[in-house]
C-alpha cells in the first residue's frame, strides 16, 4: 500500500504544467487534490512516472460565473463550492449533491475537476455534469477546447481526456426559472460509493433523469412530462439499457429496482420543486 | 520549482504543531510514514491506507485531510496539526479530549486521534452543530470497538462546553484535567 517511485513536479504555472503534460504524456498525471489519485497510486492501479502538482498554480481556485454558467477551475476543492454563497438558490442540484459527495474530510482536500477527471461511474461530480448538461474544459499546449460532459465521460473510468490535456476547469449552467431539480442517492454509509445516485431536472415540458453506479458511465435520458404508468415503463425501459452490474455491494437487479423507484422519487422531488 | 527525482530524497520543511520541522521524503513518501518514521510522531495512526478508514486524518492549513492521501512533499510550507498538537499542556486534556474521556468514546484508542482532529476542526467552524451534522463528521472514521453513540455524545458535550453553556461541567473539567 505505498505508490511506485514518481519524479514530482511542483508546478508554478499552467504553462509549466502543460509543457511537463507535453513532454511526458501517458507517463505523467495531474494531482491537485489528490483524493481519488492517492487510492489509485497507494494500491499501485496507476504507477506514473511523473507527478505534476497544480496546486500551487495561482488563479485556479476561485469559482466565477460567465453569464448562465457555474465555472470551477482545476484548484477549486470540494468543499469550497459546497460553501459557496448562494449555492443553493444558484445551482440546487449542486448544493444538494455535493453533502453525498465522499466526507467531511475528504472533501476538504479534493478537487471538483479531479472528481470529473476520475471519472468513477458512481460519483456525484460527474453525474451532476451529465444532469444539468454541462461541460468539461479541455486544454494541451497546443489547444483549447470543450465537451459536453456527456461526450467527456466515456465509460469506467475512461474519458475523452487526450494523454497530453488537462481538465482547466468544469462548468455547470446555473438553475434555469421555471426548473426543478433534485438528488437523491443510496449507499451503504453516507460519503461512500453510490450503488446509485439520482439527480432528476424538471422543466415545464421536459423531464431529465441521470442515473450513477448502474452503467459505466452516467448517463441521463430526456422524456416529455410523463406520470403514473408511462412514467413507470419510461423508467423500467431505461433501467434495463443500462445494462447494470453486479459487484459485492448490489446485485444488477437492486441496482434496476432503485432506479425504477429512487429515479421516481427523485423526478416527483424536482417536480415538486417546480410547483 | 525544480523537478524532485524518485530516486533521491529532499528536504520538506513544515510546521507541525506549531514548530518548525523538517524531514528527507522520496517523492512518494506519505505524509503518514513522514510523520511517523521520519519525526517519530507517531500519535497520528495508519489504518487502511486508503482514505476509508479516518484514523490518520490531520489538519494542513487548519483543514481536515487524510494523511495516507497527501503526500510528504505536498506539506512544504503548510502547518499540519496532529492529535498532539490539541492537548493545551503536557498534563492537560483539551475540552474535547476531556469529554471523550468522560464519556467513554474510546476503547483501544486507535480510531481515536483522526476522529478528535476531525471534531476539532468541525468544532471550530459549526460552534452549534446539530447531531445529525455531528454523525456525518463522524462518518468519515471507522470505529470497531467503541460504537459511535458515546462519541457522538462526547461530541455534544464539548460543543455545549466551547460555547460556554455548561459551566458545571466546565468546572469539572479543570478539576478533572489535573490528575491526568
Amino acid at each position: 500500500m505505498k505508490p511506485a517511485p514518481f519524479d514530482y513536479l511542483r508546478a508554478g504555472s499552467l504553462d509549466e504544467a502543460l509543457a511537463a503534460l507535453a513532454e511526458h504524456g501517458s507517463e505523467a498525471r495531474i494531482i491537485a487534490g489528490g483524493q481519488s489519485l492517492l487510492p489509485m497510486l497507494n494500491m499501485r492501479l496507476a504507477k506514473p512516472a511523473l507527478l505534476i502538482d497544480i496546486m500551487g498554480v495561482a488563479g485556479l481556485d476561485q469559482v466565477r460565473r460567465e453569464g448562465a454558467m457555474i465555472v470551477v477551475p482545476a484548484g477549486v476543492r470540494q468543499a469550497a463550492l459546497l460553501q459557496r454563497p448562494g449555492l443553493a438558490s444558484e445551482q440546487p442540484l449542486l448544493a444538494a449533491a455535493l453533502p453525498w459527495l465522499g466526507h467531511y474530510q475528504t472533501r476538504a482536500r479534493g478537487s471538483v475537476c479531479g472528481s470529473a477527471a476520475h471519472a468513477d461511474p458512481s460519483a456525484e461530480i460527474p453525474l451532476c455534469l451529465v444532469a444539468l448538461d454541462g461541460e468539461v474544459r479541455l486544454r494541451s499546449r497546443r489547444k483549447r477546447r470543450v465537451l459536453k460532459a456527456a461526450a467527456f465521460f466515456s465509460g469506467m473510468m475512461v474519458t475523452e481526456k487526450a494523454d497530453d490535456e488537462l481538465i482547466e476547469a468544469v462548468a455547470f449552467p446555473a438553475a434555469r426559472p421555471d426548473t426543478g431539480y433534485a438528488f437523491n442517492e443510496v449507499a451503504r454509509r453516507h460519503g461512500d460509493f453510490a450503488i446509485v445516485g439520482c439527480a432528476a431536472v424538471v422543466e415545464a415540458g421536459q423531464i431529465h433523469l441521470a442515473v450513477a453506479g448502474v452503467a459505466d458511465r452516467p448517463e441521463r435520458r430526456s422524456w416529455p412530462r410523463l406520470d403514473g404508468s408511462a412514467l413507470d415503463d419510461a423508467l423500467n425501459t431505461f433501467a434495463w439499457e443500462l445494462d447494470a452490474r453486479e459487484d459485492l455491494h448490489a446485485s444488477a437487479r437492486l441496482r434496476r429496482d432503485l432506479v425504477r423507484t429512487l429515479g421516481r422519487n427523485t423526478i416527483e422531488e424536482a417536480a415538486r420543486c417546480l410547483a | 520549482m525544480p523537478r524532485l527525482s524518485a530516486a533521491t530524497r529532499h528536504r520538506v520543511g513544515f510546521t507541525l504543531n506549531g514548530k518548525p520541522v523538517s524531514v528527507e521524503a522520496e517523492p512518494r513518501l506519505l505524509a503518514t510514514d513522514a510523520l511517523r518514521h521520519g519525526i517519530g510522531a507517531t500519535g497520528t495512526h495508519v489504518g487502511c491506507e486508503h482514505g476509508v478508514c479516518g484514523a490518520c486524518t490531520i489538519l494542513i492549513d487548519g483543514a481536515p485531510a487524510r494523511a495516507c492521501l497527501t503526500l510528504a512533499v505536498q506539506l512544504q510550507g503548510r502547518e499540519v496539526t496532529t492529535v498532539e498538537g490539541l492537548a493545551p499542556a503536557q498534563d492537560r486534556l483539551s475540552v474535547l479530549q476531556a469529554a471523550f474521556r468522560r464519556h467513554h468514546a474510546l476503547q483501544c484508542g486507535f480510531c481515536t486521534a483522526g476522529i478528535l482532529i476531525s471534531l476539532d476542526a468541525f468544532l471550530r467552524e459549526k460552534p452549534e452543530p446539530s447531531e445529525q451534522e455531528l454523525r456525518e463528521v463522524v462518518g468519515g472514521h471507522l470505529c470497531r470497538c467503541t460504537g459511535y453513540t458515546p462519541i457522538i455524545a462526547a461530541a455534544r458535550e464539548a460543543a455545549a462546553l466551547l460555547r460556554g453553556e455548561s459551566q458545571t461541567i466546565a468546572q469539572t473539567t479543570a478539576a478533572e484535567s489535573l490528575d491526568v
